[in-house]
């Protein structure tokens, strides 16, 4: 083999990794960018993706080239070069790879660094998931939501809570992603500057609602949020009156509207009057007009006790007579009652 | 009929079963009784009246098919029968559903049950993809889902790629070191028909109330803790396949470090026996790990402890660190021994010898140190201690530079090389090197932490794992197992029908895991019963590659059935190899060897005028013995 021939393959992986390079650093792999944090993500993808081609480029010529320099025709029954080795070469291929995934170490850490600095100024959520619902409070303004609104431009830092098992926080086009764990808190920053409307997803198997357990994100200008908030506030200082107002019966409903959103429960029953559309569990509008107020109570604190034909048994959490009060129950059920009532 | 029962075989095994489940049942019952608990009453997630013979019984089956008798009798001060090699070799196929002790034929029952729940593995695969062809609901609902890819991973990890290799390795380890047979043969019978125990185990969760299990092969605490029964025999088919898998570990390396012929030192060994040493290392020390985490689900599930139950003070996350802590190794315990096939395919089917032998063997080594050090990468957004993520991205990265060098040396050896590209094996090989560069490359990319954050648990994940287990595992399985075809049945496969097997394959493994990349950075989730309409292109896509991908292992069913039955007589060395197992005939004597050979040589010495590998009794005396040379020495 001659120096010609191993600068032409030379000549040839250079080529390929340039070809490579190109053409995949042109496509947004990762989607639309949607926070500062996402350039930075997508940076690092770049520099990897030419490293790859480069790496890459070598393996394919040199398997192309032996493929077809070196094929044997039928019959040959003489062997190879006995090349046992080549000292310099084991260690350039051990010393240049070290280099290169160090380089890749050391400028991930940059970035890692980048992305989870904290900023002043910035808003504080916290998020709470269960099976299958999220919800997200503002404890600066004293709203609780089940859609996540931000402001653009602002960093956001989510201090998030789990209820039963492993969730995890995902909006793709932020590019950041934090478990939700029992027992701990866990945080991750985000600083959003595109306005918009984005999918907040779970990505840790979280049981049977897993894959439709998902919640709307909002982006929009400071004044929209503030605007938001305000009126968020405004509705659920009426909702909660602190001394004994008397409640109306409509205010009633509204309760136990917000006690089926935030519990979950629309996460995965299906109820024209809270809206819900999902089909994990048993359609409600179906299922409860049959059934007594004693009856549902019991179907919610312990759901394997009547079920449903077409469901198996334990897809339903077993701790909401944990979880819910007496008295929320007792909204809740009658709320349920009254919603099926409305729709015979 | 009583005869039958008596002697040790099938009918006593299934009787024992039934006896061993009997009695654990029993065991609970009076328990029960005696403690005052209602008896028949079921907790919602214990289950003791089917958890404590799901473990009772597989022991009763194992003692009535004979894995015992011997210790027992042994240990009763009884007659035993030392060595009448009355379980050594088959005669017919009935002796394969028995007790034996001849690694030859271990071997066999371990590579055809593990292809056997290759098979089902792979069936459940194509459920799946059925089902997420389109979005929304059509083929199962997403209880019936989250049960298949449980399954499907639990399948193929612990019952097919782990085993398989093990299997291989159990068939070819002792020819080519040029011993008779493994250190511990009665203990290698017993490990492999622990497997079936596991396989059997983890499919009967299908039939239980709450279904398969389906908290992911990963059952991440609380969600397993919290599962159906299904998950309870998840946890006890983990227990077998672990204890089967570490019985073989220490097998091996007893075999490799005693039973070595005179004269095979270490940098004479096959790459394949060095390959197996370090997977054995991994073997004995991290399968405990997941051995003892499983159980801690058990307890927290049967027992109602509380290790990894939040509110009672346990710590969720230390979940992950243990079941880490193995299956990290794991992914090398099921990579390393491919890497070793590799070698020997590459070096025998293209007339060379390994280019850089030395660095091959210390690579090895290098991983096996290494991946104890890189478990937490799987962990940067799992909420644990945030600062072990950056000494666990540099390692994880790190471990590329060994696996690299794998892959230039063989790049290496194939330069002026004498290529013999129409051999199946040594398709599979080259096609191997294609697709595992492809799932080490997004391994890296999923080391680095801010990559990592924005496409861990999503279809990247999956794609990547697909690339590093199907296009390296899997593809190294298929190069092992045409290469030492002819020599484990003594036949020739048909050539023609595995090159379509490979282009079949390589062809849908590309289409359905290459996209499976692209959707998961635009965010689709990983394990998932149905996903946003954007993604439902590609899916179908994915899925349709798939089919192909699941019909041309009916290709490769077809061949190696039809080829074993009625394939021409296979010569003893078909490939012109120079490893000790082509020196003797296809298939080999039952006791191997009638003498031992002398190793004389390195392995690959193809091309060096003269050399030789080893000397084969009979030939002793007439052959004069040449030089020794030593793999990786210069000339």
């Amino acid at each position: 083999m001659t120096r010609a021939t191993l600068a032409r393959l030379f000549a040839a992986m250079l080529v390929l990794t340039v070809v490579i390079s190109v053409v995949m650093v042109q496509i947004d792999w990762n989607g639309t960018a949607g926070s500062e944090e996402a350039d930075d993500i997508d940076r690092l993808l770049d520099v990897m993706i030419v490293l790859s081609a480069f790496v890459y480029s070598i393996v394919l010529v040199m398997l192309g080239y032996s493929i077809w320099r070196y094929r044997a025709k039928p019959g040959d029954e003489s062997d190879g070069e006995p090349i046992h080795g080549n000292t310099r070469l084991e260690i350039a291929w051990t010393v240049i790879p070290t280099v290169i995934v160090l380089f890749g170490a050391a400028y991930s850490w940059v970035i890692l660094d980048d992305i989870e600095a904290r900023q002043p100024d910035r808003l504080q959520v916290d998020v709470t998931a269960q099976q299958f619902a999220w919800k997200f409070e503002y404890p600066d303004a004293d709203v609780t939501s089940t859609e996540l609104h931000v402001p653009v431009d602002r960093q956001v830092e989510f201090s998030m809570q789990a209820l039963d098992v492993i969730h995890s926080f995902w909006v793709p086009e932020w590019r950041v992603k934090k478990d939700l764990v029992p027992g701990l808190t866990t945080h991750v920053v985000a600083t959003p500057d595109r306005e918009g409307s984005y999918s907040l997803i779970c990505t840790e198997l979280c049981g049977i609602g897993h894959s439709t357990m998902r919640a709307p994100v909002v982006v929009e200008s400071q004044d929209d949020f503030d605007a938001w908030l305000a009126k968020q506030a405004k509705a659920q200082g009426g909702k909660q009156p602190g001394g004994g107002a008397v409640e109306e019966p409509s205010q009633e409903a509204q309760q136990g509207e917000s006690i089926f959103t935030e519990q979950g429960c629309s996460g995965c029953h299906t109820l024209a009057a809270a809206g819900s559309t999902a089909d994990i569990g048993p359609n409600l509008d179906e299922v409860l007009p049959k059934r007594s107020a004693a009856e549902i109570h019991q179907s919610i604190i312990d759901p394997n006790a009547q079920i449903s034909p077409g469901f198996g048994a334990s897809i339903m959490p077993q701790e909401f007579g944990d979880s819910l009060s007496d008295k929320q129950l007792d909204t809740l059920v009658d709320y349920l009652m009254s919603s099926v009532q409305g729709g015979k | 009929m009583a005869a039958a029962l008596k002697k040790p075989g099938m009918p006593r095994a299934l009787l024992g079963a039934l006896v061993g489940g009997a009695l654990g049942f029993g065991l609970v019952v009076a328990l029960r009784a005696i403690s005052g608990l209602p008896i028949f009453q079921t907790e919602a997630t214990g289950y003791p009246h089917v958890v404590v013979p799901g473990i009772s019984a597989p022991f009763g089956f194992l003692i009535g098919l004979g894995c015992f008798d011997y210790w027992f009798r042994w240990a009763a001060g009884a007659p035993t029968v030392p060595e009448d090699h009355s379980q050594h070799g088959a005669r017919s196929w009935h002796d394969y559903f028995k007790f034996n002790t001849d690694h030859k034929v271990i071997g066999i029952q371990y590579i055809v049950t593990s292809f056997f729940f290759f098979f089902v593995g792979g069936a459940i695969a194509m459920v799946m993809r059925a089902e997420l062809a389109q979005p929304g609901t059509q083929v199962v609902d997403p209880s019936t889902f989250n049960g298949l890819f449980s399954t499907h991973a639990a399948l193929m990890i612990f019952v097919f790629v782990i085993p398989i290799f093990a299997g291989i390795a159990n068939y070819v380890l002792p020819l080519m070191i040029g011993a008779p047979d493994m250190a511990f043969p009665r203990l290698n019978g017993l490990s492999f028909w622990m497997l079936p125990m596991a396989g059997i185990l983890f499919l009967t969760s299908f039939f239980v109330p709450g279904g398969a299990f389906d908290a992911g092969w990963t059952g991440y605490a609380p969600l397993s803790t919290g599962a159906p029964l299904g998950q309870s025999f998840f946890n006890l088919g983990v227990q077998f396949a672990g204890a089967s898998s570490v019985a073989t570990a220490l097998n091996f390396l007893v075999t490799i470090i005693t039973m070595r012929a005179p004269g095979m030192n270490f940098w004479r060994l096959p790459l394949l026996v060095w390959a197996n040493l370090s997977t054995s290392l991994l073997v004995v020390a991290a399968t405990p790990f997941i051995a003892g985490v499983q159980f801690m689900v058990l307890f927290d599930r049967a027992l109602g402890t509380n290790f990894f139950q939040s509110d009672a003070g346990g710590d969720v996350v230390a979940y992950q660190h243990i079941f880490w802590f193995y299956s990290h190794p794991a992914v090398y315990i099921m990579m390393l021994p491919g890497f070793g096939i590799i070698s020997e395919v590459i070096s025998t089917h293209s007339r060379k010898p390994i280019f850089g032998y030395r660095l091959m063997a210390l690579a090895l080594i290098g991983i096996v140190i290494l991946s104890y050090t890189v478990w937490a990468h799987h962990m940067f957004v799992s909420g644990m201690f945030s600062w072990l993520r950056i000494p666990m991205m540099i390692t994880t990265l790190l471990i590329a530079v060994p696996t690299g060098i794998k892959i230039f040396s063989w790049l290496g050896t194939l330069f002026g090389s004498v290529l013999h590209l129409y051999s199946t094996a040594m398709l599979f090989a080259l096609g191997f090197i294609v697709t595992f560069v492809m799932g080490g490359i997004s391994g890296v990319m999923l080391g680095m932490v801010p990559l990592d954050i924005h496409v861990s648990d999503t279809y990247f994940v999956v794609a990547h794992i697909h690339f590093v287990l199907f296009g390296g595992s899997v593809f190294t399985i298929f190069a092992g197992i045409y290469h030492w075809f002819p020599k484990m049945t003594g036949r020739m496969y048909d050539e023609k029908l595995g090159r379509v097997h490979f282009w079949l394959t390589s062809v849908g493994m590309m289409g359905a895991f290459v996209p499976m990349h692209w959707i998961g950075m635009e965010g689709m989730p990983r394990r998932v019963a149905d996903y946003s309409a954007q993604f439902g292109d590609w899916n179908l896509v994915i899925s349709c590659f798939a089919f192909l991908l699941g019909a041309a292992q009916l290709v490769f069913l077809y061949n190696m059935i039809v080829s074993w039955r009625f394939g021409p007589r296979a010569p003893a060395n078909p490939w012109r190899a120079k490893t000790i197992e082509w020196q003797v005939s296809s298939p080999p004597p039952i006791f191997n060897f009638p003498e031992v050979p002398r190793v004389v040589g390195g392995p690959y010495e193809f091309g060096v005028p003269g050399a030789r590998h080893a000397i084969m009794p009979g030939e002793g005396a007439e052959v004069r013995e040449p030089e020794p040379t030593i793999a990786g020495t210069r000339t």
